[in-house]
């Protein structure tokens, strides 16, 4: 094979890995928009906080420090002990399923049929104020996340790949665990939505409401349910992010790149915002190694928002998104 | 013949004591009065319709009954005890199923999981049993599907089993709204305008599957219906209503001789 198309599946391969975790991301909006009809603008805040909340409980940060010593005086900043890493995960999810159970008693609750606008509105406060919590609670400055997930090039696929082709890919191990991680995440969401009680109701939420309360669907719990589901993937986001680029705020941003995978897959689609992640990742990387050059690079900051808007002149409801058709 | 009794019919059918009573109801929306100081009773095994012409209070009736609204003044007795105001969710617990006069099915999903969803009441494992699937969920998937089925065979729509529901015809949605509706075992069935829409071959399939679902269930049902001919052919007793009063109340014969119900229907001759 010549160099220039190995190079690109190389590529192709990284950027499918990338589109991997914007997948991860662009799921946990899917959920609570099928299911509530809001747009949670606090996803990527989600995801954030659960990788502070991890870090922190994992390294045995006591929370609220800086506030504690600031009003007792005292100097404490560490429990002093190590949580192994799996039990850190158990509790942060712990965490965030508390979070849901707020989020439905202290705004949700209070916000039954009010205008999208409004609840996207709250999502954006929310967000904010989650923001500010989270580094009230575990500090503000740039943590290093270690679950023990594999780091670094694949040697495996790199002298492969170096015998078969002459030519050694680069894939990042950590890459690979977040794309198993992601299918196993997806494939029993699946399940759990097709087989199971909760799984139909969370389903027959998002499509009517009062003929759900009709069947004896409680809509408070399942939105507790709901944003639960969606604080766990945005832990699962949290560490893969975490673990890759450091826990810091900008983790937070990469929930803007949840936007055009959305636009592409559809706000309401499961598939659609996995396809979309993927093409959104590879269409980034092959614009940068294609077209890169010759505009001075940096296309990955905007390639995705312009591939959305393109999209959206098209296809407004999205590859897979259910097809807006208004009575007039 | 006292409220307590139970008689049998002129085909043989029981019907039972009172199962639910509406006691002096008074729903108001701001300074409208939807309904206006209504009280009448629904007995076990029995098929009582309400009718009216348009905007008389008929759906908000069922609302009331089925807990989207809650009645300003009056009382609700079902299963012989006064009911505490209840979210819709907790009614359908108790034993009140109901379909509706827009049909509101789950359009995304299939024919077997929009009745499976009717089961969702009898469904008691707990989310982490679910989420592993083991155990009681299991036996619990097993067994619900079954009655599922059952129901799918009596509404003979085995051949939709797979279809999402929001590409049937009209009339196949009504059927499966119905099945949904039946699959939660209901003490009592409301039915809004269950053939509204519906061309006369269809309304006679759905008058049959009304009557059978009485017949060999013993299901309760209160229906609100406009086409006047097959509510006098099915139902039992009739309660009428106009501008949110009842002007009447009786077996067919009785409320289609009542003058008021002539008067409200037909028009007052003005002389």
């Amino acid at each position: 094979m010549p160099e220039q198309l190995l190079f690109a599946t190389e590529v192709i391969l990284n950027g499918l890995m990338a589109g991997v975790l914007y997948a991860l991301v662009a799921l946990g909006f899917v959920l609570i928009f099928k299911a509530s009809g809001v747009f949670n603008y606090a996803q990527g805040v989600m995801a954030l906080f659960a990788a502070m909340t991890l870090v922190g409980i994992q390294t045995g940060q006591v929370p609220f420090a800086h506030l504690i010593n600031t009003i007792l005086g005292t100097e404490i900043h560490h429990f002093g002990w190590h949580v192994p890493a799996l039990l850190s995960i158990l509790l942060t999810l712990g965490v965030m399923i508390l979070f849901a159970i707020l989020v439905e008693r202290v705004l949700l609750k209070h916000l039954v049929n009010q205008e999208p606008i409004i609840l996207f509105m709250a999502t954006i406060g929310l967000a904010y104020f989650m923001e500010g919590f989270g580094d009230l609670m575990w500090g503000s400055d740039i943590k290093k996340l270690d679950v023990g997930l594999p780091q670094g090039i694949s040697e495996t696929i790199d002298t492969t790949t170096y015998e078969w082709f002459g030519y050694g890919f680069f894939i990042d191990r950590l890459d690979i665990a977040a794309t198993i991680v992601a299918v196993i995440l997806v494939i029993s969401l699946t399940l759990f939505s097709q087989y199971t009680k909760t799984g139909r109701a969370l389903r027959a939420v998002a499509d009517d409401h009062q003929a759900a309360l009709s069947v004896g669907i409680s809509l408070r719990r399942i939105w507790v349910i709901v944003w639960s589901i969606a604080g766990f993937v945005a832990l699962v986001a949290g560490i893969m992010w975490g673990a890759k680029s450091g826990v810091q705020f900008s983790l937070s941003l990469i929930a803007l790149k949840a936007l055009p995978v959305l636009m592409l897959g559809g706000f309401t689609s499961i598939p659609g915002a996995i396809v979309g992640g993927l093409i959104i990742g590879v269409g980034e990387k092959l614009f940068e190694f294609a077209i890169g050059p010759m505009v001075g690079g940096a296309t990955e900051n905007w390639f995705a928002y312009v591939l959305a808007l393109i999209f959206l002149v098209f296809r407004p409801q999205g590859l897979f998104g259910e097809k807006i058709i208004e009575r007039v | 013949m006292s409220a307590a009794e139970s008689y049998v019919t002129a085909d043989g059918r029981t019907i039972g004591a009172t199962v639910m009573e509406m006691r002096n109801i008074t729903l108001r929306f701001g300074g409208v009065v939807a309904i206006k100081d209504i009280s009448f009773d629904i007995r076990e095994g029995e098929i009582r319709a309400i009718i009216g012409p348009n905007g008389a209070g008929k759906s908000s009736m069922l609302n009331v009954i089925n807990g989207f609204y809650h009645p300003q003044e009056g009382e609700i007795w079902f299963k012989g005890e006064k009911r505490a105001p209840m979210r819709p969710h907790e009614i359908a617990h108790q034993g009140i199923a109901r379909t509706f006069q827009n049909i509101a099915l789950f359009k995304g999903m299939s024919t077997l999981d929009n009745i499976m969803t009717g089961r969702f009441t009898h469904m008691k494992s707990n989310l982490l049993m679910q989420a592993f699937w083991k155990g009681p969920a299991e036996r619990e998937e097993v067994e619900n599907r079954e009655i599922a089925e059952k129901i799918i065979d009596f509404l003979e729509i085995q051949h939709i089993r797979k279809t999402p529901v929001g590409r049937l015809p009209y009339g196949l949605q009504k059927r499966v709204e119905l099945g949904r509706a039946l699959a939660a075992e209901p003490r009592l069935l409301l039915l809004d305008e269950p053939m509204a829409g519906m061309n006369v071959e269809e309304k006679e399939d759905m008058s049959r599957f009304i009557l059978d679902v009485n017949d060999e269930f013993g299901t309760t049902i209160a229906l609100i219906e406009h086409d006047m001919g097959v509510v006098m052919d099915i139902s039992d007793r009739v309660v009428v209503m106009d501008y949110g009063r009842k002007i009447g109340d009786g077996t067919p014969d009785e409320v289609r001789n009542n003058q008021d119900v002539i008067d409200a229907y037909l028009g007052v001759p003005h002389d």
